[in-house]
């Protein structure tokens, strides 16, 4: 196991190296550095400071030295617009982002993975059918669309929620939460189910997959011919298998739903890394793009670590190796 | 006369598929006694493993029981409720699979997998499962067993992992055992070693064994009586020195005939010419007709399986010493 987690760390290590590399090639090498990291609205005394600054009169290797050194530092730039520290900017919207993305993940495995067994064991029922089909609607529907019925539906027509914003937030390891609070909560609601429509369905689908392959295994079998109550066979043996494949594509897919949240965050004004993502873009604020982009990566890195740790937890086979005794 | 342990009658087990209805099981009867042996031989796809599911309610769906008994002690199994089968399976009447590879749950450790076995119908403290799992294991000949319950069953060889199947199946020392091919997967010796075992550890505690399987030779080393099936029918069954010695039914004789074993030195192997039918197209009368070099115009009707020690179910059946003059 410990050598396990080393491999993995190791593994990690390089990506991120990699990682560092195309960014400063991306920004240093091909591109031209002065316009990427310096306002164009800056003058030329500005502009002399910052290439001193910066080191771009430097050889390469040298200003590769000084972008890693910059960068493990937490300084990616500062914002055009806003005039603070992009990394900083970026961060601090963060949280707004993880949480409205973990909200969607628990929706999508809490009501996913019960729908996806009972899909599974009862194909041919009618629930079974009904979960099937409104998991092909959460496929092909557009998250944008949808998002926009949920305001249509529930804030302008019903007004039981609120149509955008955090709401009211609360201090948690000094973090503002929405979910702290009952405002907060209710502010949360719809831009989550929103998120959570498409991983829903995509878990929704795993699990029935799953639960139909394994479900016709002897193992299921012998379960039951050890006189195992139901809920123990579905629970334990037929649960603890699906879960190997819903784990390692949801882990990936928590990487894509704080990416892909732009959509979501725009259409619910949610002040998360996506909204200002967006807005970046829109008024060429560079480094608070370069900053979300190296952020998200390694967003990326340490979820996907993260993940092969659950499943080497899930998976005797990997945790233990395929040796036989 | 006492009632058998387990009395099979008319059993039919049916699967509803797209082509139409397989009758898979198609009126089996058998009766099985305290501490005997039955075994239960086929060709693959003869509807052994849909028997011996069908009597434990397990055959999932498409397929159902539609008709016939299983009086289980003289309960029958068939109309008793979902419950009540929970109560019998794994502590009277226990079973065990084929593919050691695929009856233990992966991820799940030994430890795991036999405790919730003791925990299924016996109200006892977790430490004391343990202990009896263990005990259990070390009964299959599994070395520190200890150890070995917080194994995984990828640690296991095949032939352990059968051993471990098998501690299972004896943890509650059932009346019945039914065995669907148990040693099929494993190499010979370790067949031989496990074959001995099941036989000792059956005989000693008095419980019954249906064993499955499509291979004769391990039946005559092991079983008191064999039923032959075909197509989801028994075409012969009785003693197993009778059946070996003086098989009646054609389709017995060729099963025997293929056994290596039992051919002379330097005489080409015969087996039985043509293919498991389909069940869902099946000849009028004989199932086996296509098949037999002694079918001929009677065989068009059924022909019965009479209740007799000996018994088989063919209109122009061998002679009682047909066999050691012919080989
Ligand atoms: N799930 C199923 N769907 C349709 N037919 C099945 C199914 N399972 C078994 N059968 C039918 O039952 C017959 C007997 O199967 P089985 O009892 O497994 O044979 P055996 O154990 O003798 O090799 C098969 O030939 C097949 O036609
Ligand atoms: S009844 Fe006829 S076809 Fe069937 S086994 Fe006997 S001789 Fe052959
Ligand atoms: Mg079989």
């Amino acid at each position: 196991m410990i050598v396990f987690i080393l491999r993995r760390l190791t593994q990690s290590a390089v990506v991120i190296a990699a990682m560092a590399v195309l960014v400063f090639t991306g920004i240093f090498a091909i591109g031209n550095p002065i316009d990427v990291l310096i306002s164009p609205e800056a003058d030329e005394v500005e502009r002399a400071a910052a290439i001193a600054r910066l080191g771009l009169d430097q050889p390469m290797h040298v200003q590769f030295a000084r972008f890693v050194e910059s960068a493990v530092g937490g300084d990616l730039g500062t914002s055009f617009v806003h005039g603070v520290p992009a990394l900083g900017l970026v961060l601090q919207r963060f949280p707004a982002t993880l949480e409205l993305a973990l909200a969607a993940m628990l929706l999508a495995v809490l009501l996913g993975i019960p729908l996806g067994l009972w899909a599974g064991l009862k194909p041919d029922s009618v629930a079974g059918r009904v979960i099937m089909t409104g998991s092909i609607l959460g496929f092909s529907l557009p998250t944008f669309w949808v998002g926009m019925m949920l305001i249509m539906a529930f804030a302008v027509q019903l007004g039981w929620l609120p149509a955008g914003g955090r709401g009211q937030t609360a201090s948690l390891f000094g973090v503002q939460w929405s979910f702290l609070t009952r405002d907060g909560l209710a502010h949360l609601i719809l831009p989550a189910i929103n998120l959570a429509t498409f991983k829903l369905s995509l878990v929704i689908r795993l699990a029935r997959a799953g639960t139909r392959e394994v479900a016709l295994q002897d193992y299921v079998k012998f379960a039951r011919a050890k006189g195992l109550s139901p809920a123990r066979v579905v629970g334990v043996h037929i649960l603890k298998n699906i879960m190997i494949p819903v784990v390692t594509v949801l882990g990936l897919e928590l990487g894509s739903v704080i990416a892909f949240s732009v959509v979501t965050e725009s259409v619910f004004a949610w002040p998360g890394m996506g909204k200002l993502l967006i807005e970046s873009i829109l008024q060429l604020d560079r480094p608070v793009v370069v900053a979300y982009l190296l952020l998200t990566v390694l967003l990326f890195v340490v979820i996907n670590l993260v993940v092969d740790l659950i499943y080497s937890m899930l998976d005797p086979r990997i945790r233990l190796g395929g040796g036989r005794a | 006369m006492t009632q058998p342990l387990l009395r099979v009658e008319n059993l039919q087990t049916h699967f509803a598929t797209r082509a139409g209805t397989v009758k898979a099981v198609d009126g089996v009867s058998f009766d099985l006694r305290r501490g005997e042996i039955l075994g239960l031989v086929g060709e693959s796809g003869s509807g052994k493993s849909v028997t011996g599911q069908s009597i434990l309610g397990l055959v999932d769906p498409p397929g159902r029981i539609a008709g016939g008994r299983v009086l289980f002690d003289g309960e029958d199994l068939v109309t008793a409720g979902e419950k009540r089968l929970r109560a019998i399976r794994g502590r009277r009447i226990a079973m065990i699979f084929q593919d050691p590879m695929m009856t233990l749950n992966p991820v799940l450790s030994v430890e795991t997998q036999m405790v919730e076995a003791v925990l299924a119908h016996d109200k006892v403290g977790r430490a004391e499962a343990r202990r009896r799992s263990r005990d259990a294991l070390g009964r299959v000949g599994i070395a520190s067993p200890e150890e070995r319950l917080a194994a995984y069953p990828h640690q296991f060889s095949g032939g352990m992992r059968q051993r471990v199947a098998i501690a299972i199946a004896l943890l509650h020392s059932p009346d019945l055992i039914l065995a669907d091919e148990p040693t099929t997967a494993l190499d010979v010796t370790i067949q031989a070693q496990i074959l001995f075992e099941v036989q000792t550890l059956c005989r000693d505690t008095g419980t019954a064994l249906l064993w499955v399987t499509h291979d004769l030779a391990v039946v005559s080393a092991l079983a008191d009586r064999v039923a032959v099936m075909y197509a989801g029918r028994i075409v012969e069954t009785g003693p197993i020195a009778d059946v070996i010695q003086a098989p009646r039914h054609p389709y017995t004789r060729g099963l025997l005939d293929s056994v290596p074993s039992r051919n002379r030195r330097g005489v080409p192997l015969r087996s039985i010419p043509g293919m498991t039918p389909s069940v869902l197209d099946l000849p009028k009368g004989c199932a086996f007709q296509p098949r037999c070099g002694r079918a001929d115009a009677a065989c068009a009707v059924m022909p019965e399986l009479p209740e007799n020690g000996h018994a088989w179910r063919c209109w122009h059946p061998h002679d009682a010493d047909a066999r050691g003059a012919a080989a």
